[in-house]
Order: C-alpha cells, then structure tokens, then sequence
C-alpha cells in the first residue's frame, strides 16, 4: 500500500511487508508445522499409540484401546485446530478494528461474556439446544464487546490501550463474580462450572464440531473480506475515509466478524484467553501488517498454538491433564507484559 | 498538623472572618467529621458483629452471644457460636481490617486508586503460594503464612522491576500487574486442577476468598500480624503522605524516602499475605476500601484508618449478605466481586470522562 520504494527496510525498523515468496514460503512452513502438531496430538497422550492404530482409527476403525483412544483425540485435535483458528483470527481483527496491540478477546473480558450468557441460559432459561447456546453465546460476547469498547473509549484521547485493557479487566472480574454467583446454588449444573471458568477441549465431540463449524466458516468470511478494510483503518480515520472507505461499516463489519468467530469458539471450549493476543504479534514479525495474510496466517498460527498447548498440557501433568486455557495463559502473560513494557508511556 | 490558637473570634466587630479563620475552622470541621465518621464505622463493625453472631440456623439472643464472648458456658451455643460463628467474624474484621490498610497503602504510595495488591498482582501471588503450600505440600498455618509472604514480595518486587524503564509510570505498573495476575490466577488453577479432584469450595476460596470452614486455628496468624504490621504502618502515615508529594520533596521535608517505601511495602504485602494465607484474596476489598473511606471521611488527613475500619465492615457486611440474604450460600469473594467490579468500572469511566491520567 505505501511501499512504492524498492529499497530494503533499514535494520531496527519494523517489516511493512515481505516479497510475496517469503510470505508463501512461511504460509507453508506454518502448515507443514500444523500437520506435524495434528499428528501429535493424536498420538501422545496418557497413552501413547504407534501409527497402524492412528492410520486405523482415522479409517474409521474403534479396535482395541488404542484406535479407540485415538478415535476420542480426533475431534479433541480438531476442535484445538478451529477454535485457534477462530480466536487467533478474532484477536487480529480486533487488534486492527481497535488499533490497540493489547486488544484479545480474553483481555477485553469477551470470552467470559460469552460464557456469562451461556452459563445464564443453562442456570435460568432452560437452555439445552447446542446450536441455540452458540448464538446466544455470541450475543453474550458481542453485547461485552459495545460495553467495554464503550467504557474504555469514553473520555480524551479515545481507546487507548491502558483505557480499554483496564476496562476489558475490570469487566472479566465482574463476569469472572457473576458466573460463579449464577452457577453455585445450581447442583446440577455445578459440574460444569469448571469448564465455564477454565477453557479445555478435552470433551470434544464430532456433534458439537458439526455445530459450531457454520459459525466459524461465517465469522472467517466476514473477517478476510474486510482485511482491506481493516488496512485502511490503520492508517487512521481521517485517511480511511479519504481513501474511499466507509469507516463504519468497515470497523462494525470487521468487529461483528470477530465476535461471532470467538463467541463460537467460546461456546465450545469455554475461554482461552491470550491466544487472540500472542498470535497476531508474532505473525506480524514474520508477515508483516498487511492484513490480507496477517489474518490466514493468525489462523494457522492460531491452530498450531492451541493444538500445541493441548498436547503440552497431557504432556506435563501425565496422567492427568492441564486444561489448555491454563497453558495459553501461562504462555500469554508474559508476552502481554512484554508488549506492555516495549510501548512508550504517552502512547499508554 | 500544628496547633493553632484561633487567632480572632469570628464576628469580632462585625469583621469578615480571616483567611487563617477559615483554614482553621475548615481543619476543625474536617477533624471532628473525620472522628464522627470513624466512630460510626466502629459502632457499625461491632453491630453487623453481634448480629453475625447471632443470626444462622439456630436463633441466639445478644445475652447469650455477649456470655459466650465473654468466655461463659453456654449450652449449645457454646459450640456454635462459639467455635463456627466466632472464629469466621473475628476473620472477617481481621482481614477486611488488613486488606483495606494495604489496600490504601499501595493506593496512597503509587498515587493511583488502581495500583491496588489485588489488581496489581500481589494478592494473586499470595494466594498461589498459599494453595500451593497448602493444597499441595499440607503445611501449617504459620508456614503457609511465611510462603505467602515470601511470594506476595517477591511477586511485589517483579511488578515494579519489570515495570521500571528509567523510572516507573503508573500505568505500565498497573498493566504490567494486570498481566501477572493473570499468570498467576491461572497457576492457582493449575495447582487446584492437579489436587484430586475439583473442589469448587477450595476453588473459589484461593481465587476469590472464601470464609467458609474458618477455624481458630487459621485465625491465630493473622491477628498477630494485624498487631504487629498495623501500627507499624500507621506510624509510617505521615511519611507515606510526604511521599505522596515526589520523592524529592519528602526528601527535603526530612522523610528518609527509600527506608520508607521499603517499610511499608514489606508491612502492607505481610498483612496481605497472611490475611490471603486465611481467606484467599477476598476479591476487591484491598481496591474498594481506600477510596470509599476517602469518599466518607473526606479530604486531608492519613486514610489507613478509615480505610482499616471500611474494609473489615465491608468484608463483615459481604459475608452475611452471602450467607444469609441472597437465598443460596455465597462465598464473600463472590458477593464482595459481583459489588466490586461495578465500582472499579466506574471509577475508570470517571477518571476518563475527567480526562485525568489514569
């Protein structure tokens, strides 16, 4: 967009963009590496199975522990792979819409308004239906969205970064009291109070993947098609609008994308948080800012972090197993606090 | 403060008071507010007390509740009373008490409402060190105090290293913190997850707190540190208030800036540590207890006090309000998280609807 120049970027300045090659070459890198995740998250786990049970299984087979084993892992590994995807995608396209590097949907405290509502339809309203609890889990995540973009863009200098983490803080600790407040008194749904704090795949079907994958396909669509979009707005709204962009549209249609792609992931898994924070700052290292690959690549990086921390996490607690969203924030946190500590105090 | 003789009488041949009049007239009105206000709060402690006391399943009138207190035997109520109710509301008092007066500490040292122990990290370090010591090695009490401790100071010092880059900005220290709780909420929930099975009752005491199954035994710890870290803050009030000013300043006023800071915050993160060690990071009430005592008291003066008194009624309040008044059993974290989190949320659309720097 505003590289006419042929000149390489001086040493110490941050990539604007990579020759189209390097950026298909890291594309396959990343999927090749996707794979590699995929196939090991099938076969390690508390109990290792070599690869005729894993090629049987896939073929459909349930002989033996082993295949039977890997047939639970296959929509476990699946579920990791979109629901990165999504919230790897979902926390790109916020960061761009908010312009704010802290911008993810954990941080912002969306992922717990999305599990806020869910948890309210099942305590209150005789929620059951899968594919109803995904859309009112995007409502939950959406209507947290407008209130903590609201709250944290009031005031001078709109929503800088501080306003709208501490916002988005303060908001997941309410939500963080309300969940636990609505779900205690409920015996029987108290079992699942769990999942609804801590994010994990562990009780994936192929059932609940066939429901949220709809949802998912749309948010991605909503999502690539306003990477244009979305690199106008970064350039600011004055010069967006100058550049022929309908700036509203874009920024709602952008956000709208974003909600529905982490509202259903949450749905899902419950929240994860700092996936939607890590992933897009360290694609932007390898792709730069051009949101027309930032946003792919978020995908599959996105898959690769969750798949890869689920299998960490059977990994270091064998037998047992640590539920992924502990791994992602054990991860995040201190990429988030690196991040914080690189940004200048007026830009805070 | 200096006293001062009031120099002219008001009204003295019909003059319009004096500048000095009014000052300290004005100082006047303050102290006696102040002392009003802190009296009400510890009439109001020792009330919502007795009525901890009394009310529950069984029904005991105030005689029997004030003879059981007084160390006389009392069928039945001896028991109850005595060894279930009076062990969780002289917690409740102690730990509110210690988290309000880090609370404030923090909050008047970092000159920010935000930069409280629970926001910034130091509460969640504690606690994760306490459910590690207890959930995972089976420690005593006193131990468990001492890990939390050694973690809330070292999680203390982190914050401000990691957030120092030529000098510290209150913001990055505040999101810096933000961070790091979060890493440690989610190692609390890891050291919960590998315990043997999820116990929610245990969950929600070491992330929110909980004074839930509160024993003597638990308490012994943190009224020793109440007695022995309170005054020693409250000695350091005036320093703090210097400091408040820039370190230079203090300086030049004749407060020893380094000593002091080092002081206070190795007291204010004891008292959070062995109150967390007790009853978990009791959500919110080290952040809310500062600037509602500041709200009520009014300007001027040292806050540790009222914010003391605000934040053992809150945690007293928040406790029967979740035990009795809500229809299912609340743990005070819970009720005390749920009234919090508006707050905190309004004084951020406050601040930035003033345009102050938050």
């Amino acid at each position: 967009m505003i590289t006419g120049t042929a000149t390489p970027p001086a040493s110490g300045v941050a990539v604007v963009r990579r020759p189209r090659r390097v950026r298909g070459l890291w594309l396959l890198v990343a999927a090749l590496v996707l794979l590699a995740a995929m196939v090991g998250s099938v076969t390690i786990g508390s109990r290792d199975v070599d690869w005729s049970a894993v090629l049987g299984a896939v073929a459909g087979g349930v002989d033996g522990f082993d295949q039977a084993a890997v047939a639970k892992r296959i929509p476990r590994t699946l579920l990791a792979v979109v629901a990165g995807a999504a919230l790897g995608v979902s926390g790109a396209v916020m960061q761009g819409v908010t312009r704010n590097p802290l911008a993810d949907p954990g941080i912002l405290g969306i992922n717990l308004g999305a599990s806020l509502a869910v948890v309210t339809g099942l305590a209150y309203f005789g929620l059951a239906a899968a594919s109803t609890t995904i859309w009112v889990a995007i409502i939950g995540a959406g209507a947290t969205a407008v209130f903590v973009y609201t709250v944290g863009s009031l005031g001078r200098g709109g929503a800088t970064p501080l306003k709208l983490a501490l916002a988005g803080a303060a908001t997941s600790a309410a939500l963080a009291s309300v969940i636990t407040a609505v779900v205690l008194p409920r015996g029987d749904i108290a079992s699942s109070v769990r999942s609804w704090q801590i994010g994990g795949v562990g009780g994936a079907t192929v059932v609940q993947l066939e429901q949220v994958l709809p949802f998912l396909v749309v948010g991605f669509l909503v999502c690539l098609l306003s990477a244009r979009g979305l690199n106008s707005l970064a350039l600011g709204d004055e010069l967006a609008a100058g550049l022929g962009e309908r700036v509203a549209i874009a920024r709602g249609a952008a956000a709208l994308g974003s909600v529905v792609l982490c509202g259903a992931a949450t749905a899902v898994t419950g929240p994860i948080g700092f996936v939607g924070l890590v992933v897009p700052h360290a694609c932007r290292l390898i792709v730069g800012v051009d949101h027309r690959w930032l946003l792919p690549f978020s995908a599959v990086v996105g898959a690769i972090l969750l798949t890869v921390a689920d299998v960490l996490g059977r990994i270091v607690a064998r037998p047992a197993e640590i539920d992924v969203g502990i791994i992602t924030a054990l991860i995040g946190a201190p990429i988030f606090i690196a991040i914080v500590r690189r940004q200048k105090v007026s830009a805070l | 403060m200096t006293e001062r003789q009031p120099v002219a009488a008001p009204g003295l041949g019909g003059r319009t008071p004096s500048t000095l009049d009014r000052v300290v007239g004005g100082r006047r009105g303050r102290r006696r507010r102040r002392v009003a206000v802190m009296t009400t709060l510890a009439a109001l402690i020792v009330a919502v007390f007795l009525i901890s006391l009394m009310v529950g399943n069984t029904f005991y009138p105030p005689s029997d509740v004030v003879r059981v207190v007084l160390g006389q035997d009392v069928p039945g109520a001896s028991f109850t009373v005595g060894r279930l109710r009076l062990p969780r509301a002289v917690l409740a008092v102690i730990a509110g008490a210690s988290f309000g007066l880090a609370g404030v500490t923090f909050q008047t040292m970092l000159r920010n409402p935000l930069a409280s122990p629970d926001i910034i990290g130091i509460s969640a370090g504690s606690s994760a060190a306490a459910a590690f010591a207890i959930v995972t090695l089976s420690l005593g009490a006193t131990e468990v105090s001492v890990f939390a401790i050694v973690v809330g100071l070292a999680v203390a010092v982190l914050v401000y290293v990691l957030a120092y880059r030529g000098g510290v900005a209150g913001t990055r220290l505040i999101l810096i913190g933000i961070g790091v709780a979060a890493m440690l909420d989610s190692v609390t929930t890891y050291i919960l997850s590998r315990a043997a099975q999820w116990d929610l009752q245990e969950a929600t005491r070491w992330l929110t707190g909980s004074l839930n199954g509160t024993s003597w035994s638990q308490v012994g710890p943190v009224v020793v540190a109440l007695l022995v870290l309170g005054p020693v803050l409250l000695a350091q009030s005036r320093n703090l208030a210097a400091t408040r000013l820039g370190d230079d300043t203090a300086a030049a006023l004749g407060v020893r800036v380094d000593r002091t800071r080092l002081i206070v915050i190795v007291a204010a993160v004891g008292l959070i540590a062995f109150a967390t060690a007790a009853s978990g990071p009791i959500a919110f009430v080290a952040f809310l207890s500062g600037p509602i005592a500041s709200r009520i008291v009014g300007r001027g003066g040292s806050m540790l006090m009222p914010a003391a008194l605000v934040g053992a009624l809150l945690v007293l309040v928040a406790d029967l309000t979740g035990q009795y008044l809500l229809g299912a059993r609340y743990p005070v974290g819970v009720v005390t998280g749920v009234l919090g989190a508006p707050f905190l949320i309004w004084l951020i659309i406050r601040t930035n609807r003033a345009g102050g720097s938050l």
